[in-house]
């Protein structure tokens, strides 16, 4: 019996600091970094058969995004998405650039990835290179990427995020799988204007 | 014994029946972890510091942002991000799901944000704020 009381405290105090008022919500969908840092620059293959080079997109919100062709579901839906969101924003979409890197550089070459990409949208530009390249660029961004089996089906399990990357080269926000394209152009459309 | 029965009893009464109908609010809808100035050096001296649990639970309309500041000298992994020193990362959620994160601050390397649904009714209140308490004392 005391001991049924002596909770009765310990349960007011849980209860009643449920009140309060509600604080504003961020304005974009996705995470926000405050402050924003400059996104990490890299040089890598482009797919397009040129140096595919970050901090030349400058006046461009850069939507930067990494996996690997043969991903079987995150990065084709990813990529749906992102073409989606692209086509949406109609005439803005020309100030905005896809950009997606391979996290499997042993498979992935600059044509495997132009094709792999023009299936989505022919303005995304892939970017792969050496192993240890590509790596590097993964730890500026703190995307993680693990090879999971042997032989030559193996498969990458890698993080699955999306970064916004400002007109300015700052990185503003990191969308995280599972977004609609509508949410893309709502943050797309702030970050361009 | 029956008075002090019948008062418990009141009072349980007048508890549950403030929880059921209270609408329930914070005064943030920022759950928020930090990690503190030191905690690198703490943990190449060894100690283990854990400042992210493996789960964090919250609630869409009341408390649907997670909050992650790096208070700390270096950069830090920390849940989904790689955060530089002094800054933060404010991550709203607008869907009631289970999310996973891989994680290199946690052994598991994951990390589960779990959003419930908002409790609009007098019933939904009620669990809301039992599995509140359930998941304060675990």
């Amino acid at each position: 019996m005391s001991y049924a009381i002596s909770l009765v405290p310990l349960w007011a105090c849980i209860l009643l600091s449920t009140t309060g008022q509600a604080a504003e919500v961020e304005a974009l969908k996705a995470g926000i970094f405050n402050p924003p840092r400059e996104a990490p620059d890299f040089s890598v293959r482009g797919s397009d058969g040129a140096p595919l080079v970050l901090s030349h997109y400058r006046g461009k919100v850069v939507v930067l995004a990494f996996g690997y062709t043969s991903c079987p579901n995150v990065c084709p839906v990813t990529l749906a998405v992102l073409a989606q969101a692209h086509r949406k924003l109609a005439a803005q979409g020309s100030q905005v650039q896809v950009i997606y890197l391979t996290v499997d550089p042993e498979r992935d070459s600059a044509e495997r990835l132009r094709q792999y990409l023009a299936a989505f949208d022919s303005t995304f530009v892939g970017g792969t290179g050496t192993a240890p390249q590509m790596a590097a660029v993964r730890k500026s961004y703190g995307v993680t990427a693990e090879k999971v089996g042997t032989g030559t089906d193996y498969a990458v399990a890698h993080s699955s995020f999306v970064y916004l990357i400002t007109r300015e080269g700052k990185l503003r926000a990191l969308m995280p799988f599972g977004h609609k394209a509508d949410d893309y152009v709502h943050d797309i459309s702030m970050l361009l204007n | 014994m029956v008075i002090v029965a019948v008062t418990l009893a009141v009072a349980a009464s007048g508890a549950v029946a403030w929880a059921a109908f209270t609408p329930i609010t914070f005064a943030s809808r920022q759950e928020t972890f930090e990690i503190p100035k030191g905690t690198w050096a703490r943990r190449m001296a060894g100690n283990k510091v854990e400042i992210l649990p493996s789960h964090v639970y919250l609630t869409l309309g009341i408390r649907d942002i997670l909050l992650l500041k790096n208070q700390d000298d270096v950069p830090q992994i920390f849940g989904p991000t790689l955060m530089m020193p002094g800054q933060s990362f404010s991550l709203p959620f607008e869907t009631a799901s289970s999310y996973q994160f891989a994680c290199t601050a946690h052994a598991s390397g994951q990390m589960t944000v779990v959003v419930d649904a908002q409790p609009d009714n007098p019933w939904q209140r009620l669990v809301w704020r039992a599995r509140r308490i359930f998941r304060a004392v675990a």
